[in-house]
């Protein structure tokens, strides 16, 4: 009998057989998902990359001081002036429509930042001054995209002369790539080389705001009632079972109440924040509520008893012992449910939350887009240069994300005790 | 109180007061009956035993005393119950005020997940006794006095009740307990979870209590019965078979059944 505990029987190995291939099944699945994870925000993160560049041109313009009123700095054509250093530049172009590719170079909106300068530093008149120029989103692709010359000397949307143009002012040094600051700090715009993430940035932040002050105390308000006070027969089942499933409608279907009741009836101003954190707070509350009462059903029931043993009110004991405990649980809860708010584009079609908004909104009243609505608007334009900023925009999404959960995890920390 | 109290110096014939008085007794979880026409008094400043096999109602008669049924939606209790001359289930009682007069110890020691200070001041903040801190901090130190805590706990106070060992966690829930001044309190299995030392220090505690309070304690073991007790109710199949004086239950029963349980042949 020596051998009892190192003989294997056959038995016995199959046993163990079994727990290993159970093993390497569960490495494999979580392998198959964190690398879904992996290809996921890498290729975004590859996509994305390329619009925190942005290609630049710099040339030499003559700030007329017969072109330029010095006490309406801004009302001069600075349009023209633009034009006129680019013919100065490549004075061989002759032909009108060759002059309007040249100008095609340049982002449409390229003037306003030599206007801007000019107002900052008025001194620069009738200097010839060195400026560096947004170039227009075909420009910024054929540095960024890597896009070949194919044989007719053709490259994407340039064509053969403008390709060369472009090759004269890269050996001359006239060209750049800088960070995009503009993506960060503007609103959205039809030219991609212009269009920045800042208002529906703050679209959703403002959404976001709204939606947490109205479902978080109205969700864990409601879910203590049910949970501690409401006696348990026909009515309450009811309701929970309306709960229950109010969380599984689909998010388009608080699209259209918020459309009918907020918008017709109530006559809120469409668009807006205000009207969007009202219908994410509706699709929120059913999960906040179930998370919450079953945070509050985790409390021992010890903890009750206790607190109803030494005379405490259902209310005291409730708010003095039951909903602290529960509270890491209830913001857990909270945080799931903003986090789907955050994702959320259907209910915000449909109360028009789906403008094309320029400005950055500063109330909660006026007009404004979300984060993921503006990547849906995006990603739906035909331009080449929305493509890196619809990922670039979707990266913005996740590190809005995991901004919250870290602040829920915190939080949950904070209030964790131990029962 | 209606009772005359004997003035013989011989404790074993003095008739004792009453403070509870049931009677008639039923309480139903929705159709399941379980306890039938209960008829119990309880004497002041004495500990009563409850005793009987698990599921015999001992607990649900306990927490009839302190309305901790209500709690349970499907509970109902019929009959009446005094405590002094007060039907505590006519319905003008507040069952706050109730459970302030009566205390209550549970099976499993329960202390709020707080530090040991506020265990035991939590009673008298809620309920406005303590008028000031000092006076607070004097009434939590003489309950944790009077539950033989204090010498243990007093360098630590800031410190949560949660973290003590169960028996002084127990004896920190009789703190929290007896800091309202209640006139009874009911203890429910108080020392099952303990192990024998604790379970002394528990018992020796229930006793020098009974001074001040009177005490309504289940038990499943006979022999805690028997060392804490005055009186003892044996409790069988939601019935009370027999009550009275502890040493005469445990050495001349008149019921079979009850001779049957403390030889140990049911339960």
């Amino acid at each position: 009998m020596t051998d009892t505990f190192t003989k294997r029987t056959p038995h016995l190995a199959r046993r163990h057989a079994r727990e290993i291939r159970f093993q390497w099944l569960g490495k494999i699945a979580i392998s198959i998902a964190v690398g879904f994870l992996l290809i996921m925000v890498g290729t975004i993160s590859w996509m994305g990359a390329g619009a925190l560049k942005q290609t630049q041109i710099s040339l030499q313009v003559y700030l007329d001081p017969q072109e330029i009123d010095t006490s309406a700095v801004e009302k001069a054509d600075y349009g023209a002036m633009v034009k006129t250093a680019l013919r100065a530049t490549f004075p061989e172009v002759k032909k009108r429509r060759d002059t309007r590719k040249l100008y095609k170079l340049l982002s449409s909106q390229a003037a306003f930042g030599l206007q801007r300068q000019i107002k900052e530093n008025p001194d620069l008149i009738g200097q010839t001054k060195s400026v560096w120029f947004i170039a227009s989103d075909d420009v910024d692709m054929f540095f960024k995209a890597n896009i070949t010359v194919d044989t007719n000397g053709n490259a994407g949307k340039l064509d053969e002369k403008q390709v060369q143009w472009l090759a004269t002012l890269d050996k001359s040094g006239a060209v750049r790539s800088r960070f995009n600051t503009g993506f960060f700090l503007s609103g959205d715009s039809r030219e991609p080389e212009l269009a920045g993430i800042l208002s529906a940035f703050a679209g959703t932040t403002l959404t976001l705001f709204v939606c947490f002050l109205l479902s978080f105390p109205i969700g864990i308000l409601a879910a203590v009632y049910l949970e501690e006070f409401i006696p348990e027969n026909r009515w309450s089942d009811l309701i929970e079972v309306n709960i229950n499933n109010l969380a599984a409608v689909p998010s388009i279907v608080f699209g259209l109440l918020g459309l009918a009741v907020f918008l017709n009836a109530f006559d809120l101003p469409r668009s807006s924040p205000l009207v969007g954190g009202m219908v994410l707070a509706l699709m929120t509350l059913p999960t906040i509520i179930i998370a919450s009462r079953s945070a509050l059903r985790s409390v021992p029931p010890s903890i009750r008893e206790a607190a109803l043993g030494i005379g405490a009110t259902r209310t005291q004991m409730v708010f003095h012992h039951v909903a602290p405990l529960a509270m890491s649980g209830m913001l857990t809860g909270t945080i799931i449910g903003m986090a789907r708010a955050l994702g959320e584009t259907a209910p915000l079609l449909m109360i028009g939350m789906v403008a094309f908004i320029v400005d950055t909104p500063t109330s909660i009243l006026q007009p404004a887009t979300a984060l993921p609505v503006q990547i849906f608007l995006w990603a739906d334009s035909p331009e080449r240069g929305f493509l890196e900023k619809t990922s670039a925009a979707i990266i913005v999404l996740i590190a809005f994300l995991i901004a919250m959960n870290l602040i829920a995890i915190i939080l949950r920390n904070k209030y964790r005790q131990r029962f | 109180m209606t009772l005359a109290v004997s003035t013989s110096v011989e404790p074993e014939t003095q008739i004792d007061q009453v403070i509870v008085k049931a009677s008639d007794i039923n309480v139903f979880y929705g159709d399941k009956q379980a306890l039938y026409t209960v008829s119990l008094h309880v004497p002041q400043n004495k500990v009563t035993a409850l005793i009987g096999p698990s599921g015999c109602g001992k607990t649900t008669f306990l927490k009839c005393i302190n309305r901790m049924n209500d709690l349970i939606d499907i509970c109902r209790v019929e009959g009446e119950i005094l405590v002094g001359d007060q039907d505590i289930y006519a319905p003008a009682v507040d069952v706050v005020a109730l459970r302030a007069h009566i205390g209550m110890v549970f099976q499993k020691p329960n202390p709020f997940p707080k530090s040991i200070f506020d265990n035991v001041a939590y009673g008298l903040r809620i309920h406005n006794i303590a008028t000031s801190k000092t006076e607070l901090a004097d009434r939590v130190e003489s309950s944790l006095r009077s539950a033989a805590l204090w010498e243990e706990v007093k360098d630590r106070l800031d410190q949560p009740g949660t973290s003590l060992s169960g028996g002084q966690q127990q004896r920190l829930c009789i703190a929290r307990a007896i800091a309202i001044q209640p006139k009874i309190i009911l203890m429910d299995e108080p020392a099952s979870a303990l192990d024998p030392i604790a379970t002394a220090k528990i018992e020796e505690l229930i006793d020098d209590l009974r001074q001040n309070y009177t005490i309504i304690i289940v038990t499943h073991s006979m022999q805690q019965a028997a060392r804490v007790s005055q009186y003892t109710a044996f409790f069988h199949m939601g019935e009370l078979v027999e009550h009275g004086k502890t040493k005469s239950i445990f050495t001349a029963p008149n019921d079979e059944r009850t001779q049957n349980y403390i030889t140990g042949r049911i339960g």
